[in-house]
């Protein structure tokens, strides 16, 4: 699944959606893939108003990216930076998470991800 | 006619083959009239571009549809993200499959698979995030709700690769057995639905007459989110039965 999905999941058990602690997820010993995609300023501009911008920074470091501006860059910022406009475009468009964990920060169950599916199914006294 | 993504990989043993019902979804949300609705209804401006999830996806036939069709759909220059949630491993497989394979024959319309989650309903979403949500769900009235086989409920695809034949019918249970009046699982997702979709976000579920549609439309007009808020209109039908629509597809929005 592509990075970018971190940005719309949680943890799923029920007494961890209230806490600011359960997104974004954590992502343990992850294995990475990257597919080629066409460079689109305009798309990623569009698209990072309705991300969750600190939820993304800190998806960027743990997953050893570059670190991003504390504020989303606007259009005329991204196609005057290449360099944050690359590491948005690799980061958001072309990395994959195929393998790791998925560890929430409030009560700490981990997700396993294999070949690129995240299982969010709890053991049943989780639920 | 759009063409329909091809499907020939997907283990039919133990993942919804598509039916009449996936093809009404394809067909709805393809129709000239849910088109127009959904270019006036997510106008192109530089506006976000949308999520779309489909909860239950199975083969991923109409995921891949409409991930793969996204311009000709909603309208050509809206961008698309699109996510799949399947409590079936194997209908996770497939559907990522599926749609990848559709988007890679058709680039020049296509929009951006983020992949699928395997998960119950939408637990794992963070709410408000949804502006399309395309449900078939288990609709067929059972006396019992199916469980998910037990000795799968924790493992992966890589632990687990062959099933047993009790196993392979439970999982397929799962794709239609909908407890009382077939409802069980879809009043779940319309009752999540304040929750699940965002402020502008529409939802297109499946029912079929031993749903009991219309008291199904009317509750959700005058109770869901404390009444008055939710539109619920039907937006395709196919196979009349004694005078009956036997499936439809029914659209559910803000007003």
């Amino acid at each position: 699944m592509k990075v970018l999905t971190l940005n719309f999941l949680t943890c799923a058990a029920r007494s961890c959606k209230q806490s600011s602690d359960s997104f974004p997820l954590h992502p343990k010993e992850a294995e990475l893939a990257s597919d080629d995609v066409e460079l689109n300023p305009q798309l990623l501009s569009n698209l990072l108003p309705r991300l969750d911008w600190n939820a993304l920074r800190t998806t960027s470091t743990e997953l050893g990216f570059p670190a991003l501006p504390e504020q989303p860059p606007t259009l005329e910022e991204l196609e005057s930076d290449e360099k944050t406009l690359k590491d948005l475009h690799s980061l958001l468009m072309e990395t994959n998470l195929m393998e790791g964990k998925l560890v929430c920060g409030h009560c700490g169950h981990e997700y396993a991800v294999k070949e690129g599916i995240a299982n969010f199914l709890l053991p049943s006294h989780l639920v | 006619m759009l063409p329909t993504p091809s499907t020939t990989h997907v283990p039919y043993s133990r993942v919804y083959e598509p039916a009449e019902d996936s093809f009404l979804l394809v067909d709805t949300l393809s129709s000239p009239s849910e088109t127009t609705f959904l270019s006036t209804h997510f106008p192109f401006s530089s506006s976000p571009p949308l999520l779309l999830l489909e909860i239950g996806p199975g083969s991923g036939v109409v995921l891949a549809f409409l991930t793969a069709h996204s311009s000709t759909i909603f309208s050509p220059q809206k961008q698309i993200f699109s996510l799949g949630i399947d409590i079936n491993q194997f209908a996770c497989t497939s559907t990522n499959q599926t749609v990848q394979l559709a988007t890679s024959e058709h680039s020049l319309t296509s929009g951006h698979f983020l992949g699928t989650v395997q998960g119950d309903l939408t637990c794992s979403l963070r709410n408000n995030q949804v502006d399309v949500l395309v449900f078939n769900p288990p609709y067929v009235p059972t006396e019992e709700m199916p469980c998910l086989p037990l000795n799968l409920e924790q493992k992966s695809l890589s632990q687990k690769t062959t099933t047993t034949f009790e196993q392979d019918s439970a999982l397929l249970a799962l794709s239609y057995a909908g407890g009382k009046d077939g409802m069980e699982t879809t009043n779940k997702v319309i009752d999540s639905l304040p929750e699940l979709l965002s402020e502008r976000g529409v939802a297109y579920i499946l029912l079929c007459a031993g749903n009991k549609p219309e008291e199904v439309k009317m509750r959700i007009r005058d109770s869901l989110g404390g009444g008055g808020i939710w539109s619920a209109e039907t937006v395709g039908t196919s196979g009349r039965q004694a005078g009956w629509e036997k499936l439809q597809i029914v659209r559910i929005w803000r007003e």
